[in-house]
């Protein structure tokens, strides 16, 4: 059972979440001119790595909101969590 | 290579079965091979196989970083069905239900191919009328199905909970009469030790650390045992395809996440059809050994672990026991876990990429295991021509690019909602 802390209610187990993917995936700008290989990697392409993997969790039993948390997809270690709208650094 | 056979079974009897050969070698990786196949699972060997034994390619080498059937193709609930609706998915499965059906004959190795038939649950109206729908167009490009209501499938699956009051009451369900199961070692060591008899080199514990690619040409591979040149190398590492996609600059519309499954402590036979709860996250056989083997849907986050976590697998067992109650009176015996290439529309990848004599075999999601001779036998045509089969000419990679997609289940790009 991964341990996620929730940045608004503190450490919840993992049956409270709901997964969202990959966090670092960014919708291309509206306005601009887009390529078809844009949509494509906005909409298909990942990189799912093994090892450290930023991604988005809903806290569906608690809050509700969206988080980013970074985790390590082969050893489920959690390093940090953020709000969703806190930019990764 | 010693046939085996009732006449060399009683032969090798007399020597205590001490001078059985070897079923493959352990040989030291040569400079360079005509076709290098990095992955010795299922897909990997069977690609081997059907190079040399269709296109008579025998110089090659399968590269495995670990050993032959460690992998999905020991992980997997040997599940063998070709029950598709789309026209690409159906006629690739029902080929590949050609080629298991003469597997054993075919590789001398008894895989206990077991046609015992598969029975898709439906659990409402609407249900049945999808059902309708699928079972129509499996008829149509030629494959089994048969349309059971209610009372039918009691009379198939009586120790089922068919009480009024369920939250997923049983209307009916699909069956493919032909569908069944194998014994998936068999598949692995079968494939492996035709291939190897073939002239094929199979390198165990051989790492691939990275390639040698110049002007758009693929040179080579570089491994913990040193450097192999080849002018074509087929990728084949299911839950391994986004490492390797690295080292090459590549990003694929694959994501790597974690399937459990589970079998039980052996019972008298008691269940003699694959069956799937689809509504319930959930799906059983019984072994030959009397095991009931058991399966579920992802753990539901990339993961690289190769072991599951407790809440995926309590869930599948809550909902196998809702569908099954004589489950809760039986013990565990074993639950392991596997890494799935899981793709953005739910089939696979044969194709070729823009790098030249680098091709890609990858996408599995749940269906790998069934897929082995048809994914092998395609993957090396693939390779050995230079161009697709039309057999998977749909499992292309631009697919995502064009709009293309075979998307099964109707999921869409969120590879872990089930």
């Amino acid at each position: 059972m991964l341990h996620i802390k929730c940045p608004h209610c503190g450490m919840r187990s993992q049956n409270e979440f709901s997964y969202g993917g990959d966090a670092t995936v960014k919708r291309p700008e509206l306005g601009k001119e887009i390529s078809d290989q844009d949509w494509d990697n906005f909409v298909y392409n990942r990189k799912s790595l093994r090892g450290k993997h930023w991604e988005l969790w809903q806290h569906l039993s608690g809050c509700r909101q969206w988080i980013k948390v970074q985790r390590d997809t082969a050893t489920h270690e959690i390093f940090k969590t953020l709000k969703a709208n806190e930019e990764i650094s | 290579m010693q046939k085996y056979s009732v006449f060399n079974l009683v032969k090798n009897a007399l020597s205590n079965h001490e001078n059985w050969d070897l079923a493959w070698k352990d040989p030291t990786p040569k400079k360079e091979y005509d076709v290098v196949i990095i992955g010795g699972g299922g897909h990997g060997l069977a690609t081997a196989y059907y190079l040399a034994k269709e296109h008579n390619i025998t110089n090659v080498a399968i590269i495995e970083k670990g050993w032959i059937g460690g992998g999905n193709v020991g992980r997997n609930t040997t599940i063998i069905r070709s029950n598709y609706m789309h026209d690409d998915n159906a006629l690739f499965s029902e080929f590949g239900m050609d080629l298991w059906r003469k597997m054993s004959q075919d590789l001398n190795y008894n895989v206990m191919f077991s046609p015992r038939g598969i029975i898709n649950l439906a659990h409402s109206d609407a249900q049945m009328n999808t059902y309708a729908r699928r079972g129509n167009s499996m008829r149509l490009n030629g494959i089994d199905a048969v349309l059971l209501n209610r009372e039918e499938v009691r009379e198939i699956i009586p120790m089922a909970d068919f009480s009024e009051n369920v939250r997923f009451p049983i209307f009916g369900g699909l069956m493919q009469p032909s569908a069944g199961t194998a014994r998936h070692d068999a598949v692995a060591w079968g494939y492996a030790r035709q291939a190897d008899d073939m002239g094929v080199d199979i390198i165990q514990n051989c790492e691939v650390i990275g390639f040698d690619v110049s002007a758009g040409k693929i040179n080579g591979v570089r491994t913990s045992r040193g450097d192999i040149k080849a002018k074509k190398i087929g990728l084949c590492v299911a839950g391994s395809t986004n490492i390797l996609a690295e080292k090459l600059n590549m990003t694929l519309p694959i994501e790597t996440h974690l399937l459990q499954a589970c079998v039980s402590e052996p019972v008298k036979p008691v269940l003699d059809k694959v069956v799937t709860f689809g509504a319930g996250h959930f799906y059983i056989s019984q072994s030959d050994k009397g095991e009931m083997v058991m399966g579920g849907d992802l753990d539901g986050y990339n993961s690289y672990a190769q072991r599951g976590n407790l809440p995926t697998l309590q869930h599948v067992l809550t909902e196998g026991i809702a569908m099954m109650p004589f489950l809760s009176k039986l013990k565990m015996l074993r639950t392991w876990g596997g890494i799935m290439d899981m793709s953005m529309d739910g089939s696979p990848i044969i194709d070729k990429t823009h790098i030249e004599g680098l091709y890609l075999n990858c996408g599995w999601c749940y269906g790998g295991f069934k897929a082995t001779p048809a994914s092998g036998w395609t993957f090396a045509h693939t390779i050995a021509q230079d161009r697709v089969h039309e057999l998977n000419a749909g499992y292309s990679l631009n697919r995502f690019n064009t709009g293309h997609l075979l998307d099964e289940k109707g999921l869409g790009t969120k590879t872990w909602i089930s």
